[in-house]
């Protein structure tokens, strides 16, 4: 029997495309439309991959378990953990990231997500100078100018030119293809510098210095201005201030290229206040280029549950957060946690050597329903329902908008939602018992 | 069955003309009684004050914006932490509280209602997600419609039908409460970066001004009839010699409804400024006063000041930027496709600067000037004046005139001679504050019907107990009492539980959110309109398919449904 399902919604990356229309035949998924290779893998990879049920390391052997012998096991270990790590959280909904977060105080644990390893420069940036942003159909409509910066959305975001930028659809132009210009910023050639119609080729670590005579060049300082800065001519430096300026609306997204290259925070702080300072001239708005389809919500539930996006440290009794301190590279690296579950992530292909080492020492508690490098390391595996085809949830679109995800097929799978509200009752059944 | 009987109450019940009796008040599975048996458990008043929940009208507590304000400010995080005690977990915040902060705060200062001033329907969902971590208050959600395309174009249409069908379906899709008006038209020209100056001035690329959207969206909301009146945030907040856009403003309605206000105009404080620059700005406020004085369908809130740090919050980008650039501080800013816009940035208000002090002299100025307290709520526009915790210095300011003059003594020395405040000798009284805070919300928002704001018999039995005997204080002398006993309840009530009791939140009770449901005839279904439709699959972002929010999100949902006449 075959079926279509629409307006699905996309779980892969922050762009949350909620236009897909997904075929089924005989209740497997045959046919993905309307998404790109990255999404359409993501549901066409998904049949047969799973794990089959919870996975427990006994000795050199995987052993099965139940679903309830995994969650005794899980509960247990948290409840008697002295340093727990909560961590990942992107690719789940908000409503298991908020439980998530519940259970951290319970414990007087750490909450962290993968924002850690990615836009928490940004994040930083933003408590410093706030952020100048907007939804991305606002830019679709407006934006006659847009800069890509350290980001390469047609391999990464491979949608977001066409739902949302260069190629969408735009209220206030008739052909807004032709009418937008789109200046790209990179180290490197990628295939997103190919349809600049300015590439800004700059030294790698010279996004600082770069940003930094752009500002001079806006505040009427180019006589400061050396001939070249980390690359760049000055020429071109000039160039691209003039077309900011002359921009009716502009919009910059950045992506990981410019957070987490030297310099950090303090890159995006002065991209913020470049377009803080666009904006005395003209309309200019700043978004990062958020990855997992909601990494951006665990930053909203994490912070009105616990007032900080990222990185928060319960075990004071209050809500304390100091990345850099509470993040979980670090205290994975400092072999300060004595227990670990991880959500719907992977840092056993993202994180340094030395907390994978650690992660492997301690009870590492994995929710993931595939094999991953974490899979390795971790003690217990948990699959669940994915997020999106058997599961729905809210998810947090990069540009804070909040979607519902659909859930399309019926499998048996148990969500993660489900499964870690029976760990949070679980343990706080112990706590109330001891 | 669950009884309950507080005994000797000093009862001020402004709805149903109770002043002041010593009486009891009993209650059954959570709704006042005529009585209860004998075996119920009992709460001796003892004679304090008792009044019904709390109703905020106007505040910012949920969504999009107010978590922006947390995320960016570790440091405001900081400054307000308190650790699980008992039922409660742990909060952090101070000018914008964790959700859970400001549902215990609230809560301990005896209220159970809140709305949410400004929800963009476009993050609906956020709004809604927070609100079910709100426990101890029935919420409300003010749906913003200042910058919304199909509004625009029925505007545009002189179509008040049109109008009505638009807000119509947008409330029952994001399952909001009432209409929101942000600086009408300014939010949707703040997307090329300008402003309106001028309630007569076109929308850029619109053929509409913002008197055509004030005056369509308000006789659009009496054809759907709404709950709430249209809630306006006018033109021009801020700006000195706004006061002229704010008194053209009040001029556009006529009074279209028999049992609530036509036009509910907010933080008027912000709006009540002469002069024309910043070294000649002066109160303005008793010209504002006078013209509510003269029209009956007008209630204002007052926005009121108070001196220290706080967080400015609104959908109102342009004047976030202007504040921006005399603040230098951090700036956020965050428009929304075909809908709104919005901004942050934290300020310090301060007792040295004249600007400030007359913010602080208007807002009283208004409360004491507008006659009858049914026309002027008591707000901060949370956190915008300041956080809401100041409220008990406010009604302190409001039944003193010994206080008032105290604390003037205290501020921009000019500012006795730029407003009126220090010539002023009303002294509310305890019936005035309780209108000001329950009775003249409940009725603005129009959910006396629902049971809120009065202890009619099958009312929620919603009660704040504090800590003062109103016939043994002279508030006029006994003002820190008064302040204190505000601050924190001895018990407060909700849905007939004792939720928390001498500043200790002791219990939850499922909290319900109140949606307004118009029910709309198949010749107003916008989903079957073309222009509609075509209109949002080409312009917004989302599918429609996935904008319309599902009962998940309002799983304790009160719909109030509408017809049309």
């Amino acid at each position: 029997m075959e079926d279509k399902i629409r307006h699905v919604i996309c779980p892969y990356c922050g762009c949350l495309c909620d236009d897909i229309l997904i075929e089924l035949t005989d209740g497997k998924i045959t046919g993905v439309e309307n998404a790109c290779t990255l999404g359409a893998h993501k549901f066409l990879d998904d049949g047969g991959n799973r794990l089959k049920g919870p996975i427990m390391r006994k000795g050199d052997e995987w052993v099965d378990v139940s679903y309830e012998e995994a969650i005794e096991y899980a509960a247990a270990v948290l409840a008697e953990a002295d340093r727990p790590l909560l961590y990942g959280w992107s690719g789940c909904v908000t409503e298991t990231q908020a439980i998530g977060a519940h259970l951290a105080e319970l414990i007087g644990g750490v909450v962290d997500s993968t924002t850690s390893v990615c836009h928490g420069p940004s994040i930083l940036a933003i408590q410093e100078v706030g952020h100048p942003g907007c939804t991305l159909g606002q830019v679709k409509n407006r934006a006659d100018t847009l800069i890509y910066w350290g980001s390469n959305p047609i391999e990464a975001h491979p949608r977001h030119l066409s739902r949302y930028t260069n190629y969408a659809d735009a209220y206030f132009f008739h052909n807004a293809f032709r009418e937008r210009r789109v200046i790209v910023v990179d180290v490197r050639k990628t295939p997103t510098t190919e349809i600049a119609t300015e590439f800004v080729q700059l030294e790698q670590g010279g996004d600082y210095h770069v940003l930094s005579a752009l500002r001079a060049i806006l505040r009427g300082r180019d006589d400061i201005i050396p001939d070249v800065v980390a690359g760049v001519p000055k020429a071109q430096l000039i160039r691209v201030a003039d077309i900011c300026k002359q921009a009716k609306f502009g919009a910059l997204f950045f992506g990981v290229g410019v957070t987490m290259t030297g310099g950090k925070y303090k890159n995006i702080r002065n991209a913020i206040e470049f377009v803080d300072e666009l904006n005395r001239h003209t309309k200019w708005t700043i978004s990062p280029m958020r990855g997992h389809s909601n990494v951006y919500g665990s930053n909203e539930v994490f912070t009105w549950i616990s007032g900080y996006p990222f990185a928060v440290d319960y075990s004071r009794g209050i809500a304390f957060y100091n990345p850099g301190e509470t993040t979980a590279v670090d205290i994975l690296a400092r072999g300060e946690a004595d227990a670990a579950l991880i959500m719907a992530s992977d840092p056993g292909a993202h994180f340094p050597r030395i907390c994978c080492e650690h992660l492997a020492k301690i009870p590492t508690i994995l929710f993931d329903p595939y094999q991953s490098a974490t899979t390795h390391l971790c003690t217990l595996q948990i699959p669940s329902a994915v997020n999106g085809i058997d599961a729905a949830g809210t998810a947090y679109r990069m540009d804070g908008i909040p979607i519902r995800t659909r859930k399309f097929l019926e499998t048996g799978y148990p969500t993660d939602t489900s499964l870690m509200q029976q760990i949070y009752d679980r343990i706080r059944e112990v706590k109330g018992h001891a | 069955m669950r009884e309950l009987l507080i005994k000797n109450a000093f009862v001020i019940d402004p709805l149903q003309g109770i002043a002041g009796d010593i009486m009891d008040i009993s209650i059954r599975d959570g709704r006042i009684v005529e009585k209860v048996s004998g075996t119920s458990e009992v709460i001796d008043a003892a004679g304090y004050l008792t009044l019904p929940g709390g109703i905020d009208s106007h505040t910012h507590v949920c969504g999009t914006k107010v978590n922006f304000g947390r995320y960016m400010s570790p440091e405001d995080m900081r400054a307000g932490r308190t650790p699980r005690k008992g039922a409660m977990y742990p909060t952090s915040g101070y000018t914008v509280p964790t959700t859970y902060g400001n549902s215990y705060r609230y809560s301990k200062m005896g209220y159970t209602t809140l709305l949410e001033g400004a929800m963009a329907p476009m993050e609906a969902r956020h709004t809604h997600e927070e609100f079910a971590a709100t426990p101890m208050q029935d919420m409300l959600a003010n749906t913003l419609f200042d910058g919304n395309w199909s509004l625009f174009e029925a505007v545009g249409d002189k179509d008040v039908r049109q109008a009505a069908a638009v807000i119509g379906w947008t409330l029952s899709a994001v399952k909001g409460f009432g209409i929101k008006l942000t600086n009408p038209g300014g939010t949707e020209a703040w997307g090329f970066g300008d402003d309106i100056a001028n309630i007569d001035e076109s929308v850029p690329n619109w053929d509409i001004t913002p008197r055509e959207i004030i005056d369509t969206t308000i006789k659009a909301c009496e054809l759907l009839h709404l709950p709430h009146s249209v809630h306006l945030h006018c033109n021009n907040l801020g700006m000195p010699g706004n006061y002229r856009t704010t008194l053209q403003t009040l001029d556009i309605p006529s009074d279209l409804n028999a049992d609530r206000q036509t036009l509910y105009l907010t933080h008027a404080q912000f709006h009540s400024y002469g002069g024309s620059t910043w070294r000649d700005i002066k109160s303005e406020a008793e010209k504002i006063a006078g013209s509510v004085n003269t029209k009956p369908h007008v209630v204002i809130d007052m926005g009121q000041v108070m001196f220290g740090r706080t967080m400015t919050m609104t959908a109102d980008g342009p004047m976030e930027f202007r504040l921006y650039t005399l603040h230098h501080n951090k700036w956020s800013n965050h428009d929304v496709e075909l809908e709104t816009g919005s901004g942050i940035i934290p300020v310090y208000y301060s007792r040295k600067s004249l600007v400030n002090s007359l913010m602080w002299a208007i807002g009283l100025e208004l409360a004491l000037l507008v006659k009858d307290p049914w026309q002027c709520m008591l707000t901060t526009d949370n956190p915008n004046g300041a956080p809401f915790v100041k409220y008990p210095e406010i009604i302190g300011l409001l039944m003193s005139q010994k206080y008032r003059n105290k604390e003037l003594a205290q501020v921009h020395k000019l500012t006795t001679e730029r407003s009126s405040l220090g010539t002023i000798d009303r002294e509310l009284s305890f019936e005035e504050i309780a209108v000001m805070t329950r009775a003249g919300q409940a009725k603005a928002l129009g959910i006396i019907n629902q049971g809120k704001g009065h202890f009619r018999e099958g009312a929620l039995a919603d009660v704040a107990i504090y800590p003062i005997r109103p016939d043994k204080t002279d508030p006029s002398l006994q003002y820190e009492e008064v302040i204190g006993a505000f601050q924190q309840t001895l018990y407060t009530l909700k849905d007939g539980v004792v939720v928390s009791r001498d500043g200790e939140v002791i219990t939850g009770v499922a909290n319900r959110t109140f949606w307004a449901n118009p029910m709309l005839p198949d010749d107003m279904d916008v989903m079957k309109s073309p222009r509609f439709v075509e209109k949002f699959s080409r312009f917004y972002s989302v599918d429609l398919e996935n904008y319309l929010v599902q009962d998940e999100y309002v799983q304790r949902g009160v719909a109030m449904h509408t017809r049309i006449t």
